[in-house]
C-alpha cells in the first residue's frame, strides 16, 4: 500500500472500534482545555520558528530538527497525562515538553548549548527530558525509548500503581527490532504504556512503501493489544484516542498504539531540502494544517471569537519572544563540568509533571491519589 | 555487622547476595530467560521464584534489549532491577540499550540508573565463540558503566550486594570457570565489598602479578608452586579502578605482569599497562608483561581452546621471566 500521498488508512474506522471511540461522546473538553490545546501548538510551532531563525544566525550548533506539522500529535496526547504519569518524548515532539511545563527558553538554551538547557549543554538539540517534570530524554538510537517506557509502566505494574507511560516513535522505527521487543514484552504483561506512532510519511528520505509491507498500526493486534489510527493533524481526535488509551492502560487493560496519520512538514532536519517529497504533496497536507485547522474550528464550531484566536497567537508570540530573549542571555557551560556527571551519587525519584487538563485540576484528590 | 560466615561456593555466594538484598529490598527484582520457575541456566536464582514471585522474578523473553530496556526504565523509576544475561556473550544483543541509554543517562539529564547487569563469563569447557566470551573492554569503553569481576565468594558476594546498591548500571562479571570450583568463607547476612579497592591475594616483593576473575587463582598457583616471593593484586573492580593499589606494588617490587583470559587488544592490561608506564616508570626494572588471550575468537575443540587460554604453565613462565630479568 502506498500511503504516500498521506491519505488516512482505510481501516482506521474499524480500529477505531476496538478501543470505542465512535461510542464516545464529545471529548471532555473544556473551553479552557481547547484553548490551551490551541496555545500549547502554537507554542511549539512559535518556538520551532524561533529556533530555526537562531539556527539560520549561526547561534545553534548542529542541524535544527523541528515537527511541523505534528503539533497535534504531542499537545494531544501528553494532554490526557496527569501529573505522575511518565514521559519518553521523542525529537518532533515538542509539544509535549510544553504540556509538562518545559518553557521555551530552557528549549532554546538547549538548542544553542547553554548553561541553561534542559541538559545545560551536555545534550543538544531535542535530546532532552525535563527529570524535574516526569520526562526521560529520548536518545538518537530509535526506538530505545519505547522499551524504557516499557520499564517504567512494568514498575508501576508490580507496584499496583494506577500510572501511565506514554511514549513516541516514528513509522521508521517500527522497521527496527527494538520495536517489536518493546511491543512484544508490553504485550506479554500487559503493561501500562501507551505507544503513540507518528507515521509523518518519510523517515528521513524513505517513504512508507520502502519501510514495511504491512502498516504497522495492524500488527498491534499480533501483540496482543489494540492499534487504532487517527488523523494525528487534529488535535482533539489525538487527545479522545489518547485518552482512552491511558485509561485503559490506568485500569490495568494494557498498552495501546496509537497510529497519528501525519506529514512532516519540514526536512529530517534543517540541512535536508525534501527533494524526494513527491510534487503536491506539501500543497495538499498544507490544507490539513493543525494550527489553523483547529483556529477555523474554535471558531466554526466551538465558540471561540476570531479576536480571541488571535490573542492567543500574539500572546503567545510575545512570550516565545521573551523566551528567546532569555535563552540568549543564558551563558555558555562551564567546560569544568564536562568531565562532571558521568556517575550519580545517588537516585532520586522523577519529579512530576505538568497536567494542565481540566480533569485533573478539577480532581486535586485524584491526582494526589495517583 | 556481620561475623558468622559459612563456607560457599562462588555460585552460591552471588545466590545469597542476591536473595539477601531482595529480602531486605523489596525494589530489588530480578529479569532474564530462564530465571523463574527454571531458576536459570546456571541456577542462580534456583528457589528465588517460589520466595519472591513472579512479579520480582521475571522471565523474560528472548530478548536482550527488552531485558536492558525494561530494566532502566525499571531503574528511573525507582526499582533495582538484577538483569542476567544467560551468558555474558548475549549482552551483544542488548548493547544498545546498555551503552547508549543506561549508561549515559546520568550524564545527559543527571537521570540515575541503579541497576546490575549480571554477566556469565569465561571459557575452559568448550563453550565455543559464543558462550566463552569476556567481554569487560567492551564496557570499559563506554563511560557510565561500572565493570566488577569478583574472584572469590567472598567478593562474589560482596561485589554484588554493593552493585545492587550502586545508584548506577553495573557489569557484574562472574566466571563461569569459578562458579562451583572456587569455594571460600563468605560472611553470612550483609556483606558488602566496596568497589574500587583491589585487594592483596598474596603478598611479595619480587614480582607484582595484576589480574581479576579466573586470572588470579592462576596467579596464585603459579606463585605457590614457584615458591617465589611473588605479590598477586586481586583487581575486583575495574571501574573503578584502584590505581593507587597498582603503583603502590609496582613501586614495591618494581616488576609486572597483568593477567587476565579476556583477548589483549585495548583490554584491561593494556590499560593497566599504561598506566604504570605513566606513573611508575622509573619504578620499573623491567617492561611490564601481559599474559592474555591472544585476539582471537574461543575456539571449540579443547586443544584448540587450551592453546588461545592463559594456562598455568603459561603464567609460570611468564613469572620465570621476569622474575631474571
Amino acid at each position: 500500500m502506498n500511503r504516500t500521498d498521506g491519505a488516512v488508512a482505510n481501516g482506521s474506522a474499524r480500529e477505531a472500534d476496538t478501543l470505542g471511540l465512535r461510542e464516545a461522546e464529545e471529548p471532555p473538553l473544556t473551553r479552557d482545555d481547547r484553548a490551551s490545546l490551541f496555545r500549547l501548538m502554537v507554542m511549539m510551532r512559535a518556538s520551532e520558528e524561533r529556533g530555526i531563525t537562531l539556527y539560520r544566525q549561526g547561534k545553534v550548533p548542529g542541524s535544527f530538527y523541528d515537527g511541523r506539522g505534528q503539533e497535534a500529535i504531542s499537545v494531544g496526547s501528553a494532554f490526557v497525562l496527569g501529573p505522575r504519569d511518565r514521559m519518553c518524548i521523542l525529537h518532533r515532539d515538542l509539544g509535549a515538553h510544553l504540556v509538562r511545563g518545559v518553557t521555551p527558553d530552557r528549549y532554546l538554551a538547549n538548542y544553542m548549548g547553554r548553561a541553561g538547557g534542559v541538559t545545560a549543554g551536555k545534550d543538544g538539540n531535542m535530546h532532552f527530558g525535563d527529570r524535574e517534570l516526569g520526562c526521560v530524554g529520548m536518545v538518537s538510537m530509535l526506538p530505545d525509548m519505547a522499551l524504557v517506557a516499557t520499564g517504567m509502566a512494568m514498575a508501576f505494574k508490580i507496584r499496583r500503581e494506577p500510572r501511565v507511560a506514554m511514549t513516541y516513535f516514528g513509522e521508521g522505527s517500527t522497521a527496527n527490532g527494538q520495536w517489536h521487543e518493546a511491543m512484544n514484552f508490553a504485550g506479554i504483561h500487559g503493561l501500562p504504556v501507551v505507544f503513540v506512532l507518528e507515521n509523518n510519511q518519510f523517515a528521513y528520505s524513505t517513504p512508507n512503501e520502502l519501510e514495511f509491507a504491512v502498516d504497522p498500526v495492524e500488527r498491534a493486534a499480533g501483540y496482543g493489544f489494540p492499534g487504532v489510527s487517527v488523523d494525528g493533524n487534529d488535535v482533539e481526535a489525538v487527545f479522545e484516542a489518547s485518552r482512552v488509551a491511558a485509561e485503559r492502560a490506568r485500569t490495568g487493560d494494557g498498552p495501546t498504539l496509537i497510529e497519528c496519520e501525519t506529514m512532516r512538514m519540514h526536512g529530517h532536519g534543517a540541512h535536508d531540502d525534501m527533494s524526494y517529497v513527491p510534487e503536491g504533496m506539501f500543497e495538499r497536507w498544507t490544507e490539513r494544517d493543525p494550527i489553523d485547522r483547529y483556529a477555523r474550528r474554535l471558531v466554526d464550531e466551538l465558540g471561540f471569537s476570531a479576536d480571541e484566536v488571535e490573542g492567543i497567537r500574539s500572546e503567545v508570540a510575545e512570550y516565545v519572544e521573551r523566551g528567546a530573549l532569555e535563552a540568549l542571555e543564558s551563558p555558555m557551560p562551564d567546560p569544568g563540568e564536562a568531565t562532571r556527571g558521568v556517575f550519580a551519587d545517588e537516585w532520586r525519584p522523577l519529579g512530576d509533571g505538568r497536567a494542565p487538563w481540566s480533569h485533573w485540576s478539577e480532581l486535586p484528590e485524584r491526582a494526589e491519589a495517583a | 555487622m556481620a561475623t558468622a560466615t559459612a563456607e560457599v561456593t562462588y555460585l552460591e555466594a552471588i545466590s545469597d547476595g542476591l536473595r539477601e538484598e531482595m529480602r531486605r529490598d523489596e525494589s530489588v527484582i530480578c529479569i532474564g530467560q530462564d530465571i523463574g520457575a527454571f531458576g536459570g541456566a546456571f541456577k542462580v536464582t534456583d528457589g528465588f521464584f517460589e520466595e519472591f514471585g513472579a512479579d520480582r522474578v521475571l522471565d523474560a523473553p528472548l530478548a536482550e534489549n527488552a531485558i536492558i530496556g525494561a530494566a532502566v526504565g525499571a531503574a528511573v523509576e525507582g526499582m533495582k532491577p538484577v538483569c542476567e544475561m544467560q551468558f555474558a556473550d548475549f549482552i551483544a544483543c542488548g548493547f544498545d540499550q546498555l551503552v547508549n541509554v543506561a549508561a549515559k543517562l546520568h550524564y545527559r539529564q543527571g537521570v540515575a540508573v541503579p541497576m546490575v547487569v549480571r554477566l556469565p563469563s569465561g571459557g575452559g569447557f568448550s563453550g565455543g565463540p559464543f558462550h566463552s566470551q569476556n567481554p569487560e573492554a567492551w564496557f570499559l569503553q563506554a563511560p557510565g558503566l561500572k565493570v566488577v569481576a569478583p574472584a572469590t565468594a567472598d567478593d562474589a558476594k560482596g561485589l554484588l550486594v554493593s552493585a545492587i546498591r550502586d545508584p548506577n548500571p553495573v557489569c557484574f562479571l562472574e566466571h563461569k570457570g569459578l562458579y562451583r570450583n572456587v569455594k571460600g568463607e563468605v560472611p553470612e547476612g550483609d556483606h558488602s565489598v566496596p568497589f574500587g579497592e583491589a585487594r592483596v591475594a598474596r603478598e611479595g616483593e619480587e614480582l607484582t602479578v595484576i589480574g581479576y576473575g579466573s586470572a588470579v587463582h592462576l596467579a596464585l598457583r603459579a606463585a605457590d608452586e614457584l615458591g617465589e616471593d611473588i605479590e598477586v593484586i586481586d583487581l575486583r573492580s575495574l571501574c573503578p579502578l584502584d590505581v593507587d593499589a597498582i603503583l603502590a606494588s609496582v613501586r614495591k617490587t618494581s616488576k609486572v605482569l597483568v593477567a587476565h583470559e579476556a583477548t589483549q587488544s585495548c583490554g584491561v592490561g593494556a590499560e593497566v599497562a599504561a598506566l604504570v608506564s605513566e606513573r611508575a616508570f622509573e619504578d620499573l626494572d623491567a617492561p611490564v608483561r601481559r599474559l592474555t588471550t591472544p585476539d582471537v575468537p574461543i575456539p571449540f575443540s579443547p586443544p584448540l581452546e587450551q592453546a588461545v587460554l592463559p594456562q598455568l604453565d603459561d603464567i609460570k613462565e611468564a613469572c620465570r621471566e621476569l622474575l631474571a630479568w
